[in-house]
């Protein structure tokens, strides 16, 4: 079908029945209506509004840093601003957009829609959630404009302990610890919504992939943030009180802080690339019209990468001296991530196999997510061969598989999710041609920005340089062109969907054919989603699931 | 894009010259990871492709529903990749025992890490030199060819790391313990050493250079590297580099632009103080700055990077041949540009 | 209307019941079962990241202890485990009307369950009332963490600086805003005022009573210790009286590296008595980088653990604010059960604290 831009369909002359005259948007109105909100799909999102600001803030940052390394020495910044520059970009990105971003903001709004409840089980904590964010937002923005975080956004002591800006890290550790709980207590309520408000006939093998995938991440977020908040506390509690627990000039030592910010944050990569995964497990399936291949292996496979995830943190450490027999075990550990991980991009070319592929927006990005995952993937391995990481263990190397896991991973299947649900979301539809070359753009600069950061990483570029060695100047050349054209790519597709909101046609109930729960209910959704406990039936079945092209989407006929 | 190839150090496309025994093992593993991975991406990439044209949504054609199990597959896509990592692994970890495993009869290096400057110490006791390629001086750390080499690690401040590329060799330097490394070098040559664990402002400049000389020539710069020059001047010049001073003063010509204040034109004025007060630039400032340096901060540099202390790391020689150092800076110019 | 929709309404659930929903039940819950299901799931998660949260401090308890174990033996002495022992008993106790007042709500005994409720909240006060004299205790004799370690403040054995007082300030203000807030309610004749009052007002009380009984104790296990000395008496050159001693407050002979060693209450011969017991040289021991991180380890285990037990009391106050106004009955009790099973975790906590901290020889 061909969504361009037509005139609004007003919703007295018949056509385009399903908009409805009352939903979540005008259920109420004014700024409180808005900041004391327990609608989940409100929640949801005051937080996409909030992380995409946070992205577009830490992306500015990004852009500083490759025009900054355009030369191999003397950039327009100094050795100090840069190391804040690259720490604010890490911190941001990591903290304030990749954790929340899928989860709190995506899945806020789509949880309990998929689910077929009215609400998430805990609404006040939701909204308690919504706004430690926000102020873990604030302190992070303090820790910027009162004085330069320089520590990098791990933290790692005692440069952490040491540095002038006692203020900033402060600052910094306080929002982290913020920003933990307010994960926390998402994926708890997330927890308890899927395990106790499912409505009749939704089993567990009925639920959609998104929902196991965000099942996962959730237990991740509370079994492993909480060690993150107890890590940063004494971080705090060791620059006001000089605890010396992690400081080896009172005898503690600088290793067990390592062990302890990696046991968190290496399972919150999966915080990060799981929901991702679920994303485009739908998107795969919806805009293939066929069921997904190998159900169960995927919702398993989620599963098993958030078990997994817990036992490999010590391959961030290398290199740090750990005893041989330890750092063995960590290796062997984190090649059986790379198993549920390879299963599930076969499981989605199974799922292209025989299907009614859809080329739009949606399913160009998801299309982009496994091309660039892959990569991000494969490029997993040789950091984790115990030799080879010897080699490239914090180089550029490093940065670019990490890039092409959160970055071509997640950021491209929330972008994906954001196009696939943003009729839902908003109501309008946008213009999906410009929106398909916003994705093409997105994919050949996200490549040109980060294939050549491999090769620097295997030639030895070290990371987090701001001056470096005149024989690395071209690639990074390059990668910084790249880096323009990402922005370019990002800006357009920001201005798709700005537009649409303006000049977008009304969205249909279901204009991609999809056939969980959320295409049921009317776009946007009315207030309490559904009025009465929906029939829940396989997610995946599009028997009968045909456009129509009056309403210009797809309905269900009998 | 030709220039990607272009390196003007190492002419190879992925690796430099690999210059230790580690090398072959490392470069052997990389390239077998890369022919299985090009194995697993191309097809990939190419059953996509074929995928999304042959089954494009088109008038007239509707896709089977049906393929949504396939047991056999299944199985498959998920025992061989378990295969290909086991493999991976296992060399990955032999490789990695090789370099854990310190053998003996090695030539021992004492190697101290600080902000933001590498010292070696030699076995004989004595200690590096500096090399000035460009505008830029690097220690130069000088070893043997074919030769086990021990490095003896310890870091004065902050997390570091020891990485030489054309060795393939890396470990990180942890305060308030030891760690050791080793390498067997196998060719003549300069190499790069860099740290590779950020540590603060100057850490793109924490570099050295690697020099691997035949045997004789060590043993020569052996004998060289023993003593600290006699002229307190020379011995100033020297003990700037290598204690560290010109990672963050501007000294003469050279040095880095920062955090700290330059030292040209300061001797014998009064400067001031971020208390308000001044100070008299002379040889009891200079010592209580070494030997304490938050005592009296120059105006502008409250913020700056702090300065650790010298006070049982250097002697009041030293000391004195850094101050006639500085007096005979006493009119050089500031640094001009960036 | 799409076809998908019609299905929906056809469901069994198709009854309208909004009306039927009461007060307490969430609209977006089906059933108090649903309700109290979801509030119980998500408490014991809630519990399980707590855990999660001190096994990070546990961990590093481990860690440090395992590495240096004389350290943890030197300087366990100076927590007073008969103070320990009582708050142990305290929490325990106080786990014993918090399950009860579980079961008050649960029966709609709404006086008992406000008692009960109001007993939890004193012993509570009462646990922090004894920390206090625990914690200006350690700073007097300059047992403070890591780097602000020091053996002794000279001048200061005689806790001149009243950290006791200043501990006690804030709990001073809310006992007068408690009496306050009493004398209004018995002038408004409010049953309710009074019910929430009273038992806040007794808290205030217990905290007092806590830290009367800590001073007493601590006062003992002092002079207790002067006995001990005086039996174990055996340096030759030590015939000088205890009691200019402990009144003088002199400054100690510093040690090389500039320690100082002196335990302030305590003689100079008390220390060497314990360390010959202990069979380890005091000096090395007696540091920042070693006592001092223990000490670490102690400030950040038993404040956290403080900063739980103060969050609980203010949850508690909650619940006597809904059990004064009647709202909890067989249909609705989740919020005392949760704040119960929060309760005994902070309890369970303490459990684990008391051996690990107080009672290592």
């Amino acid at each position: 079908m061909s969504v361009a831009d037509r005139p609004i369909v007003s919703p007295a002359s018949g056509e385009g029945a399903a908009y409805p005259e009352h939903h979540f948007l005008n259920h109420t109105s004014g700024f409180l209506s808005w900041a004391l909100t327990l609608d989940h799909k409100r929640i949801g999102l005051m937080y996409l509004v909030g992380v995409m600001s946070s992205f577009a803030l830490g992306g500015m940052f990004a852009l500083m840093i490759r025009l900054h390394l355009w030369n191999f020495k003397d950039g327009w910044l100094s050795n100090q601003t840069y190391n804040q520059v690259f720490t604010l970009h890490g911190a941001i990105m990591v903290f304030l957009f990749i954790i929340p971003s899928i989860p709190a903001a995506l899945g806020n709004f789509l949880l309990p829609i998929m689910l077929g409840t009215k609400d998430v089980a805990f609404p006040r904590l939701n909204l308690g959630s919504f706004y430690l964010w926000v102020t873990g937002l604030v302190l992070f923005l303090t820790a910027l404009s009162i004085t330069g975080l320089d520590t990098g956004w791990t933290f790692y002591t005692p440069y952490s302990i040491e540095t002038q800006k006692g203020g900033a890290v402060l600052a910094a550790t306080f929002g982290v610890f913020v920003l933990g709980f307010s994960s926390i207590f998402t994926g708890l309520n997330f927890i308890v919504t899927i395990n106790t408000m499912r409505p009749p006939g939704m089993t567990w093998f009925r639920m959609p992939l998104f929902l196991w995938a965000t099942y996962a991440t959730s237990i991740i977020q509370v079994l492993a943030t909480p060690v993150l908040g107890i890590t940063v506390l004494l971080l705090s509690a060791e620059r006001l009180l000089g605890i010396g627990i992690f400081d080896p000039k009172l005898n503690g030592d600088p290793v067990t802080f390592q062990h302890f910010f990696w046991f968190y944050s290496h399972p919150a990569v999966y915080i990060m690339i799981l929901p991702a995964m679920g994303i485009i497990s739908e998107l795969m399936s919806v805009h293939c019209h066929k069921g997904i291949f190998g159900y169960r292996m995927i919702a398993y496979s989620s599963v098993a990468i958030a078990l997994f995830g817990f036992l490999v943190w010590g391959h961030h450490m290398f290199t740090s001296g750990m005893a041989d027999v330890t750092t063995i075990v960590f290796s062997a550990l984190t090649f059986t991530v790379s198993i549920p991980s390879a299963i599930k991009v076969f499981n989605w070319l199974g799922t292209m196999y025989q299907g009614t592929v859809s080329l739009n927006t949606p399913m160009l990005y998801a299309l982009a997510f496994i091309f660039l995952f892959t990569i991000g993937g494969l490029t997993g391995l040789p950091l984790g061969a115990l030799a080879l990481d010897m080699h490239m263990h914090d180089t550029y190397f490093v940065v670019a598989h990490f890039h092409y896991v959160m970055m071509g991973g997640t950021l491209v299947a929330f972008l994906g999710g954001l196009f696939h649900w943003w009729p839902k979301m908003t109501g309008k539809m946008f213009n999906d041609n410009v929106g398909m070359i916003s994705a093409a753009i997105v994919f050949v600069g996200f490549n040109l920005t980060f294939l050549p950061q491999f090769v620097l990483g295997t030639r030895g570029m070290p990371r987090r340089y701001a001056t470096y060695l005149e024989e690395f100047q071209d690639l990074h050349r390059l990668s910084t062109i790249g880096s323009l054209t990402l922005g370019i790519g990002l800006l357009v597709a920001l201005l798709v969907l700005l537009h649409s909101l303006f000049y977008g046609r009304r969205a249909p109930t279901n204009p991609w054919g999809g056939a969980t729960l959320e295409w049921v209910c009317s776009s946007p959704p009315p207030h309490d989603n559904f009025a009465t406990a929906p029939t829940v039936g396989d997610p995946y079945d599009f028997n009968g699931i045909e456009y129509d092209a009056k309403q210009g989407g797809y309905v269900k006929k009998a | 894009m030709p220039f990607i190839l272009a390196d003007k150090v190492a002419p190879y496309a992925w690796f430099p010259e690999g210059a230790s025994s580690f090398a072959p093992q490392v470069d052997y593993l990389f390239t077998g990871i890369l022919w299985i991975c090009i194995l697993f991406f191309v097809p990939i990439v190419i059953a996509m492709v074929y995928f999304m044209w042959a089954y494009r949504e088109r008038p007239g054609y509707r896709g089977s529903p049906e393929a949504l199990h396939n047991t056999p597959l299944e199985i498959t896509w998920t025992v061989i990749p378990t295969a290909i990592v086991v493999w991976i692994f296992w060399e990955g970890a032999v490789g990695y025992l090789d370099m854990a495993r310190i053998p003996k009869g090695t030539v021992d290096v004492n190697v101290t890490a600080k902000k933001w400057v590498w010292s070696f110490k030699y076995e004989n006791g004595g200690e590096n030199s500096f090399e000035k390629i460009g505008t830029v001086d690097y220690p130069k750390l000088v070893l043997p060819v074919d030769q086990d080499i021990k490095l003896i690690m310890r870091s004065e401040d902050v997390l570091h790391s020891f990485f030489i590329p054309a060795f393939r060799a890396k470990r990180d330097v942890v305060p308030g313990r030891y760690n050791y490394m080793w390498f067997h070098t196998t060719k003549t040559g300069i190499y790069d050493l860099f740290c590779t664990e950020y540590c603060g402002d100057n850490h793109s400049n924490m570099n050295a250079k690697v020099e691997v000389v035949s045997e004789e020539e060590y043993k020569k710069a052996l004998e060289k590297a023993v003593q600290e020059p006699e002229d307190p001047l020379e011995r100033g010049k020297l003990l700037y580099k290598r204690l560290g001073c010109s990672t963050c003063h501007y000294a003469g010509d050279e040095g880095a632009n920062g955090p700290g204040p330059s030292y040209n034109g300061s001797w014998g004025k009064s400067v001031p103080l971020e208390s308000g007060e001044s100070v008299q630039f002379d040889e009891n400032y200079v010592r209580e700055s070494i030997l304490n340096p938050p005592a009296k901060k120059r105006k502008g540099y409250g913020a700056a990077s702090p300065m650790n202390s010298y006070a049982g790391r250097i002697k009041d020689e030293q000391i004195d041949a850094l101050i006639t150092f500085m007096k005979s800076l006493e009119n050089a110019p500031a640094k001009t540009g960036k | 209307m799409t076809a998908i929709q019609e299905t929906a309404h056809e469901s069994e659930h198709a009854q309208d019941h909004h009306h039927d929903h009461p007060a307490w039940l969430a609209h977006h819950f089906d059933d108090a079962e649903q309700q109290f299901d979801a509030g119980k799931l998500g408490m014991w998660l809630f519990l399980v990241t707590e855990v999660l949260f001190f096994s990070g401090m546990f961990c590093a308890y481990s860690l440090y202890r395992n590495r240096d174990p004389q350290v943890f033996e030197f300087c366990s002495r100076f927590l007073n485990e008969k103070l320990g022992a009582i708050n142990t008993g305290v929490l325990l106790f106080s786990s014993l009307t918090m399950a009860w007042a579980v079961r008050a709500a649960q029966l709609k005994q709404h006086k008992l369950l406000v008692g009960m409720l109001g007993a939890t909240l004193g012993c509570a006060a009462m646990f922090l009332g004894v920390k206090a004299v625990e914690y200006s205790h350690k700073w007097e004799l300059g047992l403070f963490p890591g780097k602000f370690y020091v053996s002794q403040i000279p001048g200061a054995a005689h806790g001149e600086h009243g950290y006791l007082g200043s501990l006690c300030i804030v709990p001073l203000i809310l006992t007068i805003i408690a009496g306050v807030y009493y004398i209004y309610s018995l002038a408004t004749m409010s049953k309710f005022h009074q019910q929430v009052a009273g038992p806040i007002l007794v808290a205030g009380a217990c905290f007092f009573g806590g830290v009367q009984l800590g001073r007493i104790l601590e006062a003992e296990e002092t002079t207790h210790h002067a006995a001990e000395h005086a039996a174990h008496e055996h340096s030759p050159g030590a015939s000088h009286d205890h009691s200019q001693d402990h009144s003088a407050g002199e400054l100690l002979p510093e040690k090389e590296g500039g320690e100082v060693i002196a335990l302030g209450h305590k003689s100079i011969e008390d220390v060497k008595v314990m360390s010959e017991e202990l069979k380890t040289p005091d000096a090395s021991v007696n540091q920042k980088s070693m006592a001092g991180l223990f000490f670490s380890i102690y400030y950040c285990m038993t404040g956290v653990h403080a900063v739980h037990i103060i969050g609980g009391m203010l949850v508690i106050t909650w619940l006597i604010v809904k059990a004064a106004r009647e709202e909890f009955h067989d249909q609705y009790f989740g919020p005392v059960d949760n704040v119960g099973l929060y309760w005994h975790l902070v309890d369970f906590i303490w459990i684990y604290l008391f051996p690990l901290l107080y009672l290592i020889t």
